[in-house]
C-alpha cells in the first residue's frame, strides 16, 4: 500500500535519512521504532510532503507522493497524526473535527454519522465538544488528534508517537484505540519510542538507528530478539 | 453634548482605522507577514473610486463596488507575484519586498496621476442628526454603520463558515492545517482578498471625510491602522477593531480638547505605553515559541 524506497533526506548539510526502504501492506499495523533522533518523525514528514527528500521514491496506492501537493495527499486516503498532536488549540473540539472532515464531500448525513461514531468511541470529546481544544488534557488532545484523522475517512493512518507524554494507563488506552482503528479497516504506520507497546500491537516492525534501518521482521521476532530487548525493551 | 459629539467623530475615524487594521492583522495571522503595501491599497482604492465617480460619472455606490473589486484583484495579484515566491524565505525578505511593493505603488500612481492633490466629491452630504448644536453628517453615520455591518459579516465568516474555520486553523498551525487537506494558497488568497476589499471600503469613506486624494495618502493612514492592529494585538481580529476604535477616539478627543497638532503624538504615545506594559497588544495572545 505504502512503499518507501532508497529515501534520502537532508537537513541542510546534515544527512538525516540514509537510503531507507520499507513497505506497509494493506490492513497491517507496521511500527517504526527507534531512539530519539533516529529519524522516525522525519520519515513520516517526508511521506506527507512536510519535508522534501533529496532522493528516493514514495508510492502510496501506486501514486508517486513526491509529485503530489501536500494538501492533496489526504484526499488520496493517507492521514498523518503528527508528533505532539498539533490540534488547533484556539478552535473548539467540534471545529477541530470539522477540520478533519474538511476534504470530505460525501454529504452532510455521512459526515454527521461519523461525528456520532467518534463521539460514541470518545464520550469525553462529546462532553467537551464546544470547549476550546487547548483546554483538553494531554490524553484527550491525543484522542482528538486521532479522531480528527478518523473524520477524514482515511485508508491509511500515520501515527507519530501517540503515547508521548501520557501516563501508562492512557498509553494503554491509546494503543487500544490504534488497534480499533486498524480493525475498522485502516492500515496503520506507527512510529514509537515505546517499543514494547508498539511491538505488542504491530504485525511487523522496522528498527531505525541514526537514519538507517538496521533490522526488520515480524513484531514477534523482534520482541524476542536479544539485541532489541537490550536496546529498546529494557530487559 | 460636546463630548458625545467628539466621541462619535472618534468612532467614525476609528471605524476607518479598524477596517484597514483588519487587513494587516488577518494577513499577519495567516501569512505571518506585515503587508506594508496595505496602506497603498487604500490610495489605489481612492483613485479608482475617484475615477469612477469623476470621469465615468458613476453613482458613488457603484464606484465603491468598482473600487472594492479592483482592490481585491490587486491584493490577490500582489500576493501571488511578490509574496508567494518568498513564502519559504526568511521573514526579512518578505518584509523588504512588502516595503518595495509599497514604494512601487506610490511611484506608479505618482507617475500616472502626478503629485497634485485631487478633490474627492462630497458623496454622502447632508446632516443625519444633530447633537445639541453640533451636526452629525450622513457620512459619519454611514461610515460607522457600514463598518459595523462589515465587521459582523467578517466575524460570521471567520467563525461559522468552512473557509473561515480553515483560515483560523492555518493561522494557528499551517503545517497541521495542510495535513487536513486545507490548501494554504487558497486560504492566503482569500485573506488578501478580504483585507484589500475592506481597505477599498475604508478608502471611499476616508476620502469622503478628508476629500483630497494623492499618491501618498495611504502612508499615514496605513501606519496608523498598523499601529491600531499592534495596539489590539497583531493577528487578533477583535484586537484590530478595538485598537482602531481606541485610536480614533483618542485622536478625536485630543483634537477636541487639547490641540489638533498633538493628536498624532497622543496616538503614538498610547502605542508606546501598550508596548511597554503589554507587548503582545491588548487582546494579543502571548504565544510561546515551541521548541
Amino acid at each position: 500500500m505504502l512503499k518507501v524506497e532508497n529515501l534520502e533526506v537532508y537537513y541542510g548539510s546534515i544527512h538525516a535519512i540514509h537510503g531507507v526502504n520499507f513497505e506497509v501492506k494493506q490492513g497491517e499495523i507496521v511500527t517504526l521504532i527507534g531512539a530519539n533522533g533516529a529519524g522516525k518523525t522525519t520519515i513520516l514528514q517526508t511521506i506527507t510532503g512536510m519535508i522534501k527528500s533529496k532522493a528516493g521514491e514514495i508510492t502510496f496506492l501506486e501514486k508517486n507522493l513526491k509529485t503530489i501537493e501536500p494538501h492533496r495527499i489526504l484526499q488520496l486516503g493517507l492521514a498523518h497524526v503528527p508528533e505532539g498532536r498539533r490540534i488547533f488549540s484556539g478552535l473548539t473540539v467540534m471545529e477541530n473535527l470539522q477540520m478533519g472532515a474538511y476534504i470530505r464531500n460525501d454529504g452532510k448525513a455521512a459526515i454527521d454519522a461519523d461525528y456520532e461514531r467518534v463521539f460514541t468511541t470518545f464520550p469525553r470529546l462529546k462532553e467537551r465538544k464546544s470547549q476550546l481544544a487547548g483546554t483538553l488534557s494531554g490524553g484527550e488532545q491525543q484522542m482528538l488528534a486521532i479522531s480528527r484523522a478518523i473524520m477524514a475517512k482515511p485508508k491509511m493512518m500515520l501515527l507519530d508517537e501517540p503515547s508521548m507524554g501520557l501516563s501508562p494507563i492512557l498509553v494503554q488506552e491509546i494503543f487500544k484505540i490504534v488497534k480499533d482503528v486498524n480493525a475498522s479497516g485502516v492500515t496503520v504506520l506507527l512510529v514509537e519510542q515505546n517499543a514494547n507497546m508498539a511491538l505488542s500491537i504491530a504485525d511487523r516492525a522496522y528498527v531505525l538507528e541514526t537514519g538507517h534501518i538496521v533490522k526488520e521482521g515480524s513484531a514477534q521476532e523482534l520482541k524476542n530478539d536479544s539485541a532489541i530487548q537490550k536496546a529498546y525493551l529494557g530487559s | 453634548m460636546d463630548f458625545i459629539y467628539q466621541l462619535i467623530n472618534g468612532l467614525q475615524v476609528g471605524s476607518i482605522y479598524a477596517l484597514v487594521a483588519l487587513g494587516y492583522t488577518m494577513v499577519y495571522g495567516i501569512a505571518k507577514l506585515i503587508n506594508f503595501a496595505h496602506g497603498d491599497i487604500i490610495m489605489v482604492g481612492a483613485y479608482i473610486a475617484l475615477l469612477a465617480v469623476g470621469s465615468m460619472n458613476l453613482n458613488i455606490w457603484v464606484a465603491l463596488l468598482v473600487s472594492v473589486v479592483f482592490c481585491v484583484i490587486l491584493g490577490v495579484l500582489i500576493e501571488r507575484v511578490a509574496y508567494k515566491p518568498l513564502r519559504n524565505s526568511s521573514r526579512m525578505s518578505a518584509l523588504i519586498t512588502a516595503i518595495g511593493m509599497s514604494l512601487f505603488l506610490e511611484n506608479l500612481f505618482l507617475l500616472i496621476f502626478s503629485s497634485n492633490k485631487r478633490p474627492f466629491p462630497n458623496s454622502f452630504s447632508g446632516v443625519a442628526f444633530s447633537i445639541g448644536d453640533k451636526p452629525i453628517s450622513f457620512n459619519t453615520l454611514l461610515t460607522i454603520t457600514i463598518s459595523l455591518v462589515l465587521m459582523f459579516v467578517l466575524w460570521f465568516f471567520v467563525q461559522k463558515t468552512k473557509i473561515g474555520k480553515a483560515m483560523r486553523a492555518v493561522s494557528e498551525d499551517t503545517a497541521a492545517a495542510q495535513l487536513m487537506g486545507i490548501n494554504i494558497n487558497t486560504t492566503i488568497s482569500v485573506t488578501f482578498a478580504i483585507g484589500s476589499g475592506l481597505a477599498a471600503v475604508a478608502s471611499v469613506f476616508y476620502s469622503s471625510t478628508y476629500p483630497l486624494v494623492d499618491p501618498y495618502m495611504g502612508v499615514m493612514l496605513g501606519l496608523k491602522a498598523f499601529i491600531a492592529a499592534v495596539l489590539g494585538g497583531i493577528g487578533s481580529i477583535p484586537g484590530a477593531i478595538l485598537g482602531g476604535v481606541i485610536m480614533g477616539i483618542a485622536e478625536s478627543l485630543t483634537k477636541g480638547y487639547i490641540s489638533s497638532t498633538l493628536a498624532d503624538a497622543v496616538v503614538f504615545g498610547i502605542l508606546i505605553l501598550v508596548l511597554l506594559f503589554k507587548p503582545s497588544g491588548l487582546l494579543g495572545k502571548n504565544v510561546k515559541e515551541k521548541v
